[in-house]
């Protein structure tokens, strides 16, 4: 072990955490070591099952044990916390030591005031009185950026947005300045540029408070520019340590340098395919005798699945490499190279600009029940007026924030939303919501595989079953249909006869792909399908769709809120806000040069994985959040949260959606014709 | 510490029973509901005599011969009673495959289409839930006349209520689950989704409401028999009582072999089911 030269606030030597369930164990923590110094920003990066977040929790002392059995140390300024009783746990958690989840509606109690939450801790910890308490809880709540504190102390968390709850969270882990807080995923939950907000709140009290934060996230982008130290877990196991920019620069470790390669950036110029680790992530059931990455990993060698790496230091400042061949790692361009596709992209092969799908003036409003005074017209409007064409072979991606419209305009495509006006034709006949053969067209792909298929079908029947709905094959050709469409989407058709819960996120979204595929369809709609899977599979499936395209010259919806994705298979691009289109246009012109302010804003909040501020570029970070969409400003809808809103004219006259370049249309006051920026105003 | 730990023993126990407790008590319904069907089945050959014809004097207290004595006109009691198991256990299992079937279609429909029809035919599960039961069981019994028909339709429509409201609620749940967004997004009809993605999932719901039926069905087919509504050819338990009652058993000793006994049977009929439904609720929704 490499001693840091400060001594640790936080010590983890040796911590493994085993679950033992009737007939079956999880071997969820192995062995971990880590420090933790006052006032730095440790960052703990890794997939789903790789013990992140049980790590954290057994440092809480929030494990139960058991089922769990916890061994190793835990040493909180030089005290152990392993085996203390709960009394005395009570006495340093919240005191010393706090923690932030990723669910903060489901962490705030929902039948107390937020106020009094915060001063909860206070008043157990400090001894305050109610109205000391309550006082230190407003300004806390002033603090982390909540406007009005006095007022919304009083609030219950439901009417709190994500973002303000996540913020009364930070209030209350912060009441008794802890010296050190644990994060975990704090901004998963939150759109792009609330997470950009809270990041920021979190760096200032940082520094505010000296305080030491452990950051537990999934992606290597959030903590990129916080972060000092970053460890990267894996199958329970800590693979690398270090530096952030040792880390982010030169890692010595094949599963980093394939996470950092598998994440599309918006900063690094467009591939035809992204870089992938193949497989699926581990999840340990049985004693490791091996490098868990061994399954996955490019340079797998002999001896690898023999011998359990021990982390070893690769460099200075601590940077640790748990991998026996970290000496022969050569660029990570070549470990995980970019692969090309097999054929050309359809789109770009054969420019068919006829519309396959045009969208006019679609509104889509659902009537909101109930309000102080039952307003019949009280409408929250989803989608507010929204034209769109698609063409065929082509990707549109749709981006915006939550709340913005996008999964209503999906669902409209695929008829489970009834538009209140306008109209969607496909190849030139409006859509019927009634069931028959013209359905067959549009299929969906959702964000959650799991809970889109039912649970009681085998995989063979899942897929199956748009061919049974339109009878496109008969009964005996079903099998091998079901089969040919297995194989399209790189799943053993051998495994036809297991059921959705047996298979791993980025195979169930596999199974979801081929089942819409199976209508035969001439587009797909893909409401969010890589959000909900973990970093080192988002690339295999977004590859995957960009093959089914080349091969079928399908179009596709792929509606996201992550921009680095959509820039990375789209060719069209729109832009949405509280129900409108903000901008479009084609993809590259979108990016590099962003008229409206909003896509501006939105691209300036992506993370980017870069440790380095100067290679970052200039970060703008966004007021407020969404508006209510039931009812949205006056004018032009952005104005209420645009950096360059002109008085008098933004917030008065709202502004068309006008074609400013060929193929490009911006919906701004300030962006009249080609080059202009909005920052001249001409009105 | 040490303390602390000695207390929690007893509690984890506690726990432990909690827990097995549905399977115990299901184990329980279990062979008390085999053990009738059982006798149910082979009723003609385990019965000592004909329950329908004279085999002794009539009013024989038990004895010799005669187990639990004879009735008014000198019939075996206890053939009576085994053999008017069947009768019990028939109308209550298809009493409640009518309640079932009537309480299905109309919950799936009402939760599937919420909105008009749903209202509609709620209410009127309302209506029914509402009206005083055994009022209207008597009206519409004697208003139907005397068989064994009559009996189960009587029974059956007034009890689907209950089903068709678990169900609705299942099925309201489930009307929204993803995968039938993504069926109804593929283009598959109402009738599909409902078919291949709403009943199947339904049925273990069903299957437990169906067998709380049955242990309703007996005991309403007992009061409408021991009332004299029933079908009076046929033998069943409530029957048995009904004869009992008008002539004069409940007052004298004869109560410890007329009445008793078959009261003791429909009991042990309906909590035998009752409790097999608990278990398998217990094992579909343990928040039930």
């Amino acid at each position: 072990m490499v001693r840091t030269a400060h001594p640790a606030l936080l010590e983890v030597e040796n911590l493994s955490v085993r679950f033992v369930l009737p007939g079956s164990e999880v071997f969820a923590v192995n062995r971990v070591s880590f420090q933790v110094a006052p006032a730095e920003t440790f960052a703990i990066v890794g997939e789903s099952g790789s013990g992140k977040s049980v790590s954290m929790l057994s440092i809480m002392g929030l494990i139960a044990s058991p089922p769990a059995q916890i061994t190793g140390s835990i040493r909180l300024e030089g005290r152990e916390l392993i085996g203390l009783g709960t009394r005395r746990l009570n006495r340093i958690r919240g005191r010393d030591m706090a923690m932030v989840f990723q669910e903060p509606m489901s962490s705030l109690n929902p039948v107390h005031k937020v106020g009094r939450q915060i001063g909860e801790g206070l008043r157990i910890h400090q001894g305050l009185s109610r109205r000391a308490a309550r006082r230190r809880a407003v300004e806390l709540l002033d603090r982390v950026g909540i406007p009005s504190a006095a007022t919304r102390a009083d609030s219950y968390p439901h009417e709190f947005s994500g973002g303000m709850r996540q913020r009364a969270m930070i209030a209350m882990a912060l009441a008794c300045e802890p010296k050190l807080l644990i994060a975990d995923e704090p901004t998963t939950a939150l759109d792009v540029t609330v997470q950009a907000q809270i990041v920021e709140l979190i760096r200032e009290l940082q520094k505010e408070y000296r305080l030491a934060v452990i950051w537990v996230t999934h992606d290597l982008g959030v903590v990129a520019e916080i972060a000092d130290r970053v460890g990267v877990m894996y199958g329970g196991r800590m693979l690398e340590s270090g530096s952030a920019s040792r880390i982010y620069r030169s890692s010595r470790h094949p599963y980093t340098l394939g996470l950092l390669r598998s994440i599309p950036r918006l900063d690094q110029p467009t591939s035809t395919r992204l870089p992938e680790i193949p497989g699926v992530p581990l999840r340990v059931t049985e004693q490791l005798t091996g490098c868990p990455f061994e399954a996955r990993c490019p340079m797998s060698a002999e001896g690898c699945d023999e011998q359990l790496p021990e982390p070893e230091p690769v460099g200075n400042g601590g940077h640790l490499s748990a991998c026996l061949h970290h000496k022969e790692i050569g660029s990570a361009e070549a470990l995980f190279p970019e692969g090309t596709l097999t054929s050309g992209r359809a789109g770009q092969s054969e420019p068919d600009n006829r519309p396959f799908i045009s969208i006019r003036d679609l509104k889509v409003h659902f009537p909101v029940a109930g309000g102080p005074r039952r307003r019949k017209s009280a409408a929250i409007r989803a989608l507010d007026g929204v034209t769109l064409e698609i063409r065929k072979g082509q990707t549109l991606g749709v981006v915006g924030e939550s709340g913005c419209g996008k999964t209503t305009l999906g669902r409209a495509l695929v008829a489970l939303e009834v538009p209140t006006s306008g109209t969607i034709e496909i190849n030139g006949r409006p859509i019927d919501p009634k069931s028959g053969p013209h359905r067959r067209t549009v299929q969906m792909v959702f964000q959650d595989p799991f809970s889109s298929m039912n649970p009681g079908m085998s995989i063979r029947e899942v897929v199956a079953e748009p061919i049974r709905i339109h009878r496109l094959a008969p009964t005996r050709e079903i099998p091998n249909r079901v089969a040919e469409l297995m194989e399209q989407v790189g799943l053993p058709p051998e495994n036809g006869d297991q059921y959705p819960h047996e298979f791993s996120g980025g195979q169930r979204q596999r199974i979801a792909l081929a089942r819409a595929l199976a209508a035969a369809p001439e587009m797909v709609v893909c409401d969010e399908p890589v959000s909900a899977l973990d970093v080192s599979v988002q690339a295999q499936v977004v590859n995957l769709l960009a093959e089914v395209q080349s091969a079928t010259g399908l179009a596709i919806v792929f509606i996201s809120h992550d921009l680095a994705v959509v820039r990375h298979i789209a060719h069209q691009v729109a832009v949405m806000y509280l129900g409108e289109i903000v901008e479009k246009g084609d993809r590259d012109a979108l990016y590099d040069h962003p008229l409206h302010p909003y896509t501006k804003v939105l691209l300036a909040a992506v993370p980017i994985p870069e440790t380095d501020p100067s290679r970052r570029g200039d970060r703008i970070i966004l007021t407020g959040e969404l508006p209510d969409p039931s009812d949205p400003p006056t004018g032009c809808r952005f104005h209420t949260r645009c950096p360059v809103a002109v008085d008098g004219l933004c917030n008065v006259a709202k502004p068309d959606l006008v074609e400013v370049e060929k193929g490009r249309w911006v919906s701004c006051h300030l962006v009249t014709g080609t080059g202009s920026e909005p920052t001249s105003v001409s009105a | 510490m040490k303390a602390a730990r000695s207390e929690t023993k007893p509690r984890a126990a506690v726990r432990r029973f909690r827990v097995r407790l549905p399977n115990i008590l299901g184990v329980i319904g279990g062979v008390i509901v085999t053990t009738l069907i059982v006798v149910a089945i082979f009723a003609p050959w385990l019965a000592p005599y004909d329950p329908k014809e004279r085999v002794a004097r009539p009013f024989l207290p038990p004895g010799e011969g005669h187990v639990l004595g004879t009735n008014d006109v000198g019939q075996d009691l206890l053939s009576e009673l085994i053999v008017g198991t069947r009768v019990s256990l028939m109308v209550g299992i298809v009493a409640a495959t009518v309640a079932l079937i009537i309480g299905a279609a109309i919950g799936v429909l009402a939760g599937y289409y919420p909105k008009r029809l749903g209202s509609v035919l709620m209410r009127g599960v309302d209506v029914v839930l509402i009206l005083p039961f055994l009022p209207l069981l008597i009206v519409l019994a004697a208003y139907l006349g005397r068989s064994l028909l009559n009996t189960i339709v009587v029974i059956g429509v007034l009890i689907w209520a209950e089903p068709a409201r678990i169900i609705r609620s299942q099925v309201l749940s489930l009307r929204s689950r993803q995968y039938v967004l993504a069926a109804r997004s593929m283009g598959a009809s109402d009738r599909w989704t409902i078919f291949r993605h709403v009943i199947p999932r339904t049925a273990l719901l069903a299957t437990g409401s169906f067998v709380r039926a049955i242990s309703g069905a007996i005991l309403l087919e007992a009061s409408l028999s021991f009332l004299g509504l029933g079908d009076p050819i046929q033998k069943s338990w409530g029957s048995t009582l009904f004869w009992a009652q008008t002539r004069g058993a409940f007052l004298t000793p004869a109560w410890q072999w007329w009445v008793l006994p078959p009261g003791l049977l429909i009991m042990a009929a309906s909590l035998g089911f009752a409790l097999i439904a608990f278990a398998l609720e217990e094992r579909i929704d343990p928040r039930l």
